[in-house]
């Protein structure tokens, strides 16, 4: 063991820890964070993602000793209680089935979209491809990196107050989800 | 430890009107509810310790009670929840607000905000005021988990008339409140108030908050169940039909959700599995010094062929795994054929068992043999498709508790209840003192190896004495996962000289002799691993597709085949979302098309002169209904009426269109795919795909449609991309690049869900729900392989259509 030093979500962490352990259950175990999840191992399915100084990397094969940088999970894209545009777009287009793998495609499409706000329908395709779903999800999450786009070049930041859509948001027509 | 404000929103609200006030231990235990004293074990654990209780209990305190009571005879025993008690289904808050408790699970599908839907619905209570509690055997009385696509159809009936009982007793309180008869009085959104004097009002809170029903039902089963009430008329309904948001998905968007796999315990370890190398290999030594350096390592268990490794920490335990030496020893038979050998071993083997169809048609009708001998025209077709996996996104997990003398098991198995009578018969417990919480999880697309964690975690827990997370590796998950039975299917058809069908003979093989069912103690990997067994391996069988065809001589035959090794097999087969429906229809459909261009006809066209031939035996509407849902996914498509294929084109990229059709007990299905076929690579691209579907009564529209297209596209997945392969001693596919699934690149363009609901029978007073977690599944395959035969001529029969087969089909025909 020996002391590595992370920066998670704007915090920084000591630890007592092996610096081979994959970052990924440090975070999940020894931070509490639920965002990443186990999906392979192998850095195929992207379900580990993470944000590393705004860049998505697998956290289930990078060592915690090389996890230099800002390390944004799931829980930080909404750390200042208001959600991020992707993760509103999330909910607006009632993207995820069992969700155990939208950690993945949500900071996917946010890396996808800070580096390329504007992508097309085949620049989607192609950044989110390594974002594997088994419950089929990706017709809805491609609609929902379009509409994540259109908010953040409508200089949308976090829910849009006239839209449909969350669970607690006044929808447009009484509450109901409006494809 | 976690505190109360970072549990879920819905254990949270749940759990929290429990702790404080009114307690629902209290609660449920003065009303008489279970057979036993209720538990005040209840949520003294997984974060819910804080939430009232002030702190959980120590490991390694067993013997006492939480917080130290030593009580265990109270504490440890979770007894049912009575269905005849309407206390156990729905409770009233003093602020007007309600929960509802359902013994069904929801694998993302939206089944618990329907269901919330339709009890607000007979309570009269606004959607947003009432949260709903799935799958705790502790909690919600047994209504099965999930599986067979019937929570809508079946389940929720007893949860609506429940609701309904519930609305006319809040009616008989305020009729003995205002002194004024019920029928005198009306309800809105959770307020009684009186017609006649609207001033006269009383919320439900005020009528019973906080306070029991304490009113019996009737029923003999839970399905049964029934109060005095009638549910509403399907004009009444008013939170039914909307596209509300599923209540589940903003936790699921911002990391707030705590999952199966969350769950931390104190003094919780962490457990991986070790493997056999090779299928019916022996377990001949295990050297634990290999392993004991590593930090945090804490034991190797093994018994007969099942080993485990636990240490403090998860990737200690994963590296231990790793690490450990074994010996073992490999079966002197070969245990199965290969991937590639498969078709032809199970066209040659003996079939064992009865192995009848289950399809409502007869097994035979006419005189299918001499109908062919006199045909004018005969095709015939054999159609292969592999064993593919539930291959989850997340590799099965569980955590285990064995304080106390109890165990609780957080899982997110679909079928909470067998788990739980499963695992106790596992390790001898009575089933009072097992108890089984359903938390979110990865996809629970029937019998996964979610089971097989349940019980590695409880044992595992029982044999350390300390709560055990175990989680599954990724090539465990590919390779040990139960399968979805592979299939090889002949048909025979007989045309007339006008092009009707005279004659169909359907026969297949199915490999399914190793088939587990759910949460089953002698059949759980880890019971087959130490040598249980059941005094019988399955006997196998399956059933055919399912459509409405008149075809006047006809047969249908489905057996199963086995392998040398039948237990302890990567190979065993588990339900599979429609378990065999995919391959059924993939032939049948297939088949149909292939007809249609024997008689050079239109397939929407000779589709429905097939389902025209007579008007007998539709009772249910079945065959006016799947008349409607070909017409309607005709019509939305822009079909344009010709044979199959089309005039042949020339360049790279050729386009086609497929239609497939067929019914799921009462839900009827159409689906047309258009296709690109890239001729130089190989690659099949699904660009639209039309579905029509008729599954009665929508409680969810949008729901519905998110429903029908992960069906769809997992569809595409299996016709394009997923097939387990193994060579003659082991599964070799192990991980996404050896059991590829569809991916981003691979989405179509555009989905149209047309929702049919009922066409073409106006006069039909009350349709009700069916199902809709698997019906649209089964149609894709063939509507895939018809379109490409549409546009190449080149007919595919054996998925799945990875671009290298398609290359070698294409060149084989010299298209």
């Amino acid at each position: 063991m020996s002391e590595v030093t992370l920066r998670v979500n704007g915090e920084r962490h000591s630890l007592d820890v092996e610096p081979s352990t994959p970052l990924l259950y440090v975070l999940r175990n020894d931070l509490g964070l639920r965002g990443p999840r186990f999906g392979c191992g192998l850095g195929q399915c992207g379900t580990c993602t993470v944000l590393m100084d705004g860049r998505a990397i697998r956290s289930c094969m990078r060592p915690v000793s090389r996890a230099e940088g800002e390390i944004t999970t799931l829980e930080g894209l909404s750390a200042a209680g208001e959600l991020d545009p992707v993760q509103q777009a999330w909910i607006d287009e009632q993207v995820p089935q069992c969700g155990y793998c939208q950690n993945g495609q949500i900071l996917t499409a946010k890396a996808l979209l800070d580096r390329n706000p504007d992508p097309s329908d085949e620049e989607i395709r192609q950044g989110m491809n390594g974002a594997l779903c088994r419950c089929m999800t990706y017709y809805r999450v491609q609609s929902a990196v379009k509409r994540a786009s259109e908010a953040i070049a409508n200089g949308g930041g976090g829910a849009d107050p006239n839209g449909a859509g969350g669970v607690n948001g006044a929808g447009a027509a009484a509450g109901e989800v409006d494809r | 430890m976690k505190r109360a404000a970072e549990l879920s929103p819905r254990l949270d609200d749940a759990l929290a009107r429990w702790e404080g006030g009114t307690s629902r231990r209290d609660f449920l235990k003065t009303s008489g509810l279970f057979v036993l004293g209720f538990s005040s074990v209840g949520f003294s654990s997984v974060g819910f310790s804080s939430a009232g209780s002030g702190g959980g209990r120590g490991i390694g305190v067993a013997g006492l009670g939480p917080n130290g009571s030593g009580d265990p005879g109270e504490t440890n025993s979770y007894p049912d929840p009575d269905y005849l008690q309407l206390d156990s289904w729905l409770v009233v808050h003093e602020d007007g607000s309600a929960t509802f408790y359902v013994g069904k699970t929801d694998g993302g599908q939206g089944t618990g905000t329907a269901m919330r839907q339709m009890m607000c619905d007979e309570l009269d209570l606004a959607y947003d005021r009432a949260t709903l509690v799935m799958g705790r055997t502790d909690m919600t009385v047994d209504q099965g988990g999930s599986g067979g696509s019937d929570a809508i159809e079946r389940d929720a009936l007893p949860a609506r008339r429940v609701a309904a009982e519930a609305r006319r007793v809040l009616l008989e309180l305020a009729s003995e409140r205002f002194d004024v008869p019920a029928d005198e009085l009306t309800v809105s959104e959770g307020v009684v108030s009186v017609a006649a004097d609207p001033a006269r009002a009383a919320t439900y809170g005020d009528l019973i908050g906080g306070r029991r029903f304490d009113v019996a039902l009737t029923g003999r089963n839970v399905n049964e169940t029934t109060g005095l009430a009638p549910i509403k008329s399907v004009q009444e309904l008013r939170v039914v039909g909307r596209s509300l948001p599923r209540y589940d998905i903003p936790a699921k968007v911002d990391g707030s959700l705590e999952w199966a796999v969350d769950v931390q315990l104190p003094g919780m370890v962490h457990a991986r599995n070790v493997r056999p190398p090779f299928a019916g290999a022996r377990l001949a030594s295990v050297d634990e010094s290999s392993v004991r350096d590593i930090p945090g390592f804490i034991r190797v268990v093994r018994e007969g062929n099942y080993v485990a490794v636990v240490c403090e920490r998860e990737e200690q335990a994963i590296r231990a795994a790793e690490s450990l030496a074994l010996e073992w020893e490999k079966s002197e038979t070969a245990p199965f054929p290969s991937s590639e050998d498969l078709f032809e071993y199970m066209r040659g083997a003996t079939p064992v068992g009865a192995g009848t169809g289950t399809s409502p048609r007869p097994r035979a009708e006419g005189d299918p043999d001499a109908a062919l001998a006199s045909a004018a025209t005969v095709v015939e077709a054999g159609y292969d498709i592999p064993f593919q996996g539930h291959t989850a996104i997340g590799p099965a997990h569980a955590v285990a508790d064995p304080s106390d003398g109890q165990m609780t098991v957080y899982t997110n198995d679909m079928k909470p209840y067998s788990h739980r009578t499963g695992i106790a018969e596992f390790l001898g417990m009575p089933p009072a003192r097992v108890r089984v919480i359903w938390m979110e999880g990865p996809q629970l697309y029937g019998r996964t190896a979610a089971d097989d964690a349940g019980f590695e975690a409880a044992y595992l827990a029982r044999e350390l004495g300390r709560p055990v997370r175990v989680q599954w590796m990724r090539h465990e998950e590919t390779a040990w996962d139960t399968k979805g039975p592979a299939f090889a299917i002949d048909l025979r058809g007989g045309l007339d000289d006008a092009g009707n069908v005279v004659a169909l003979d359907y026969r297949a093989r199915i490999a399914n002799y190793a088939h587990v069912g759910y949460n089953q103690a002698d059949t759980v990997l880890i019971a087959q691993l130490m040598g249980i067994r059941p005094e019988q391996p399955s006997p196998g069988g399956g059933r055919g597709p399912d459509e409405m065809y008149h075809i006047p001589n006809r047969r249908e035959e489905t057996r199963a085949v086995r392998f040398p090794l039948a237990f302890e097999t990567p190979l065993r087969t588990g339900n599979l979302r429609d378990p065999n429906g995919p391959q059924t229809t993939f032939a049948g459909e297939s088949f149909i098309d292939e007809m249609a261009a024997a008689a050079n006809a239109d397939p929407v066209e000779f589709r429905l002169r097939l389902l025209r031939g007579t008007t007998e035996d539709d009772a249910t509407f079945r065959r006016a209904r799947s008349i409607a849902v070909v017409e309607a996914a005709a019509e939305a498509f822009g079909w344009d009426p010709r044979p199959s294929p089309r005039a042949p084109g020339s360049g790279r990229i050729l386009t086609g269109r497929g239609i497939s059709y067929a019914y799921r007990v009462q839900t009827a299905v159409a689906t047309i795919a258009e296709v690109e076929v890239d001729r130089e690579s190989g690659r099949v691209w699904v660009r639209r795909m039309v579905c029509a579907h008729d599954c009665g009564l929508v409680i969810n529209p949008d729901g519905l449609e998110n429903t029908i297209q992960g069906n769809l596209l997992h569809g595409i997945s299996r016709t394009l991309y997923e097939e387990v392969q193994f060579d003659g001693e082991r599964v070799t596919s192990v991980d996404w690049r050896t059991h590829p699934t569809i991916t981003h690149r691979d989405a179509p363009e555009q989905i149209d869900v047309v929702i049919v609901n009922g066409d073409p029978n106006p006069d039909r007073p009350d349709l009700p729900h069916y199902g809709a977690g698997e019906p649209s599944h089964r149609t894709v395959p063939a509507a895939i392989a018809n379109a490409i035969y549409d546009a190449t001529g080149v007919r595919m029969r054996r998925i799945p259509l990875r671009p290298e087969r398609v290359l070698e089909e294409l060149a084989a025909a010299g298209a």
